[in-house]
């Protein structure tokens, strides 16, 4: 496949590096150094020229791409040049965004803008901030099945009433399927007989219902968290808010410029908007953010979200969650403290692999450290999965693959080895990432 | 530029063009007279005066209205008006108010939507005069609500503060992108709702609940109900109907004093916004509460033995001055003196904004109220950034500050004048009570009517001094255009380029 990658920055470089490998693959950029840079770093092939010039694109040969994904910084460019890509070439177009604006645009007529698919990385990453907070112990969360499907990554703690039980025990709940155990690195599908050690991450795929109360089984002496405080008022700290404010929460948000605070106050109704910095320790005695249930740091500067989550932590807010910019600090904010770190651009980064799994994926989550992959599916007539029991088609896959959740219509179905999956239905399915090529290959 | 700032050319041609479109009203009651045989010279001079007033002021160049030519024309028009209502009365030579002053008075206190009279004695005045009082009324409720949208929404400062608030929260000038669409918009439901209550009175009367209602006084009434102004030709005012014709009244009161934009989105099959307006909620409550309050108080007075008249009379009587109305269907002079501080208390409420209602209004005092709680919280926590929200959105701080020094402004007023009044009052005659002075003060300042004592409900203002009459026209003027214009108008820096 060719692959057109327009943006060398952050996302766009981590984009090509991934998919190197097994593509073709053409980055352009305005910026030289950058292109140099990428030039001895990857097997790609590096243009000089602004993705929104015709000339440019043609020269990357945008005639005969089969993808173009515009990932600079700026929303406006990546717009325009799925836009002019479009005029002279029929490639798929992915254009990430930060604002949400345009996404909410683009969701009313998919395909608008010439834009097949648009990432809104700020959203992407606030939802899955917002989906943690609502579980204790939750590492990561993806939704699947326009919602109704769950993933959750669980670590168990070791307090935890679950550690040491078998996975027979611990599964009481009618719609939820332990699809993995991630342990030091490595990967266990588990049976019944498997014992959930302390320190494990669990990987569970339900209803959101189930989640919730494997949540409370997990740390049943964890407290719901009411109290939210959100640091940094940019774009995923008002969108965090946003979200809870859906939820129901009535979060505190520390935003330290006095305009955007203020802009901040208006546009979030049911926010206590604080006009300060969130490591001046005096403030946060005093607005007791060590009582809050969890502490959100959201700034553009990763060191400070360090430092801010560390300070709360310190104080004795209950749970932390970090985002990580850089996207290598992940395991190291998690190893000093920080109960969960969130990386936009891994989130982006998962939107737009699911693109290059033949594009037969409808949705798909990375499983830390690239070690596994949650992906959904359609099951059409050619599937190994269609129209017999599940037990049947597991002895044609190979070992480290998990059917997860099945969706029929709007209805959730809890994958056992006799259920017959019928075409049209939807499977969860968790797979190793060995296993992977030969799993997409064959559903 | 001219070295005179103030482009008064331009506000003159505009009062001109008022005046013409007086020949209207004056033209219909002449018809009127006629009809019942009264004299029709009365409304004819003033009608001619008009014509070739008006002609002569449009005269002059026309330039754009800017920000100062808006203040002197609004400040201007409702005086022309007043005087011009004034000459009838004269020219009729009836009883008081063939007095220029009383006629004053009475025409300044009618087109203000006041309500405060100075008869003494209602059948010396012909049908004509007293159609003509309710008239300038109904003339002055629509005036107020059209010259508001069109004038007021296009210049920034004092008056328009309000209209800007109401714009982020009602969008009140974004009905339609064209002002004057708008204004006529809001024009029509003005008329629809007049001719609705007529109807409904004569309908009352058809159906047997309304034995002493004729089209006559079904027009007269319907056009200072809505207008929320209060005039009647009748001495005993409601009190002289039926107790079905009260309750019908009631919910003309009140929704006269209801926001226009508000009725014009339920007209268009949209309750929402009624539901989501907190301004809506503020005033309905402020109305029940109060409403219960004096029930209470009337209970434990024992002046009504049955639950119907009881929760009527006071519901009517707190309606009628909330919303700035000032009919009475009983006299509440005799009432204890819970119940009548309750609705001392209730002339500085007033209705909603965007309504033909005067007096401070539920709009200011809800700000008032939201930002008073909001600086609660900010005590406790300094940093908290929390904007003051009107159904959602959020109010400007300078708004919120016009909004105090309003209402600072307005109570400084109210009191300047009670000390007037009664210092005036002694010096001329007998004296007057401080709480009747005060009820007059603040009755005749934020447009209301009647007031307490020998001002109250069935009595009049004919017995204070003339200097104090004319303190309470300027003043009438004066709260009716929301003081700033005539504020504005009276500093020399006005006057300066």
């Amino acid at each position: 496949m060719r692959v057109i990658i327009v943006g060398a920055g952050q996302v766009g470089s981590s984009i090509a590096a991934s998919l190197a490998s097994d593509h073709d693959v053409v980055v352009i950029d305005t910026d030289p150094a950058r292109v140099d840079e990428l030039t001895y770093s990857h097997d790609v092939l590096p243009i000089e020229g602004d993705g929104t010039d015709l000339d440019t694109l043609e020269e990357a040969g945008v005639g005969g791409a089969d993808m173009l994904i515009a990932s600079t910084d700026s929303d406006e460019t990546n717009i325009v040049t799925c836009g002019v890509s479009a005029i002279v070439g029929d490639p798929f177009t992915i254009a990430r965004v930060k604002q949400p604006q345009y996404l909410r645009a683009w969701e009313q007529r998919r395909g608008a803008f010439d834009v097949d698919f648009m990432v809104c990385t700020d959203l992407l990453a606030a939802k899955s901030i917002v989906g943690v907070i609502g579980l204790a112990t939750a590492q990561d969360v993806d939704m699947f099945a326009d919602g109704l499907v769950q993933m959750t990554e669980f670590e168990i703690p070791a307090e935890s009433p679950v550690a040491g039980q078998t996975v027979a025990e611990a599964d009481r709940f009618d719609s939820l399927t332990f699809a993995a155990i991630l342990r030091d690195d490595e990967v266990l599908v588990p049976t019944g007989e498997t014992v959930i050690e302390a320190d494990d991450d669990v990987v569970a795929i339900g209803s959101p219902e189930s989640m919730r109360e494997f949540s409370t089984a997990v740390a049943p002496q964890a407290d719901e968290a009411n109290d939210v405080v959100v640091v940094g008022g940019g774009e995923i700290g008002y969108q965090v808010a946003r979200l809870l404010e859906e939820s129901g929460y009535k979060p505190r948000l520390f935003e330290r410029d006095e305009g955007r605070a203020r802009w901040l106050a208006e546009n979030l109704p049911n926010t206590t908007v604080l006009n300060g910095d969130a490591t001046d320790q005096e403030l946060l005695e005093r607005e007791s953010v060590g009582k809050a249930d969890v502490l959100v740091s959201a700034l553009d500067n990763d060191q400070k979200n360090l430092l801010s989550t560390l300070i709360a932590k310190r104080m004795g807010t209950a749970r932390t969650v970090a985002v990580v910019n850089t996207g290598e600090f992940t395991e190291l904010f998690e190893a000093v403290g920080v109960d969960v770190a969130v990386s936009p651009r891994e989130a982006t980064a998962e939107e737009i692999t699911r693109f290059t799994r033949a594009r037969r994926a409808e949705n798909v989550a990375i499983i830390e450290g690239d070690c596994a992959e949650v992906i959904e599916l359609e099951v059409d007539a050619e599937s190994a999965l269609v129209d017999r029991p599940i037990q049947e088609s597991m002895a044609e896959l190979p070992d480290g693959v998990v059917v997860g959740a099945i969706t029929r219509g709007h209805s959730l179905i809890k994958p056992r080895g006799d259920t017959v999956i019928e075409r049209g239905d939807h499977v969860v399915v968790f797979s190793d990432a060995d296993a992977l090529s030969e799993v997409t290959e064959k559903l | 530029m001219s070295p005179v700032a103030v482009d008064w050319r331009t506000s003159a041609t505009l009062i001109g063009t008022v005046l013409k479109a007086l020949t209207l009203p004056l033209a219909a009651t002449a018809a009127v007279a006629a009809w019942y045989g009264e004299a029709v010279v009365p409304f004819l001079i003033p009608l001619v005066l008009t014509i070739s007033a008006g002609f002569s002021l449009e005269r002059f160049d026309r330039r754009d209205l800017g920000l100062r030519e808006s203040y002197l024309m609004v400040a201007l028009t409702w005086l022309a008006i007043a005087l011009v209502g004034a000459i009838p009365f004269v020219l009729a030579g009836q009883g008081v108010l063939a007095d220029p002053v009383n006629a004053m008075f009475e025409s300044m206190s009618g087109v203000t939507t006041t309500g405060a009279t100075v008869i003494d004695s209602f059948d010396a005045h012909g049908k004509s005069i007293h159609l003509w009082r309710s008239l300038l009324q109904w003339m002055g409720g629509l005036g107020i609500l059209v010259l508001a949208v069109a004038v007021l929404s296009q210049i920034s400062v004092g008056g328009a503060q309000l209209m800007e608030t109401e714009t982020q929260t009602q969008d009140l000038t974004k009905l339609t992108p064209r002002i004057e669409e708008t204004a006529r918009l809001l024009g029509m439901i003005y008329v629809g709702l007049t001719a609705l209550m007529v109807l409904s009175w004569l309908a009352l009367h058809a159906a047997g609940l309304a034995p002493n209602v004729t089209v006559y006084q079904a027009v007269a009434h319907a056009f200072t109900a809505v207008s929320t102004a209060g005039f009647s030709p009748q001495p005993a005012s409601l009190g002289y109907f039926s107790p079905a014709v009260q309750w019908v009244t009631i919910l003309f009161m009140f929704t006269g004093a209801t926001n226009f934009v508000l009725l014009y989105f339920l007209l268009k099959g949209d309750p929402s916004r009624l539901r989501e307006s907190d301004e809506f909620q503020f005033y309905l409550a402020i109305v029940l509460g109060a409403a219960g309050l004096t029930a209470v108080f009337l209970a434990g007075g024992g002046q009504f033995d049955r639950v119907e008249p009881l929760a009527r009379h006071a519901l009517f009587q707190v309606v009628s001055i909330v919303t700035t109305t000032g009919y009475a269907t009983v006299d509440f002079n005799l009432w204890s003196a819970g119940a009548k501080h309750i609705l001392f208390l209730g002339m500085f409420v007033g209705g909603m904004a965007g309504s033909t209602t005067c007096s401070i209004k539920t709009l200011r005092w809800l700000v008032v109220v939201k930002s008073l709680r909001r600086d609660l919280f900010t005590e406790i926590h300094p940093e908290a950034i929390r904007p003051v929200r009107l159904s959602g959105s959020s109010v400007d701080e300078e708004t919120i500050k016009d909004i105090y020094a309003y209402v600072l402004l307005s109570l400084v007023i109210f009191a300047l004048l009670t000390v007037f009044v009664v210092t005036d009052a002694t010096r001329v005659a007998g004296g007057v009570g401080e709480f009747e002075a005060m009820g007059a003060a603040a009755s005749t300042f934020l447009n209301i009517g009647p007031a307490f004592g020998a001002a109250g409900p069935y009595g009049s203002y004919l017995h204070f001094p003339d200097t104090t009459k004319l303190a309470m026209i300027v003043l009438m003027w004066v709260g009716r255009i929301e003081i700033i214009p005539v504020l504005v108008i009276l500093t020399p820096a006005y006057w300066r380029s």
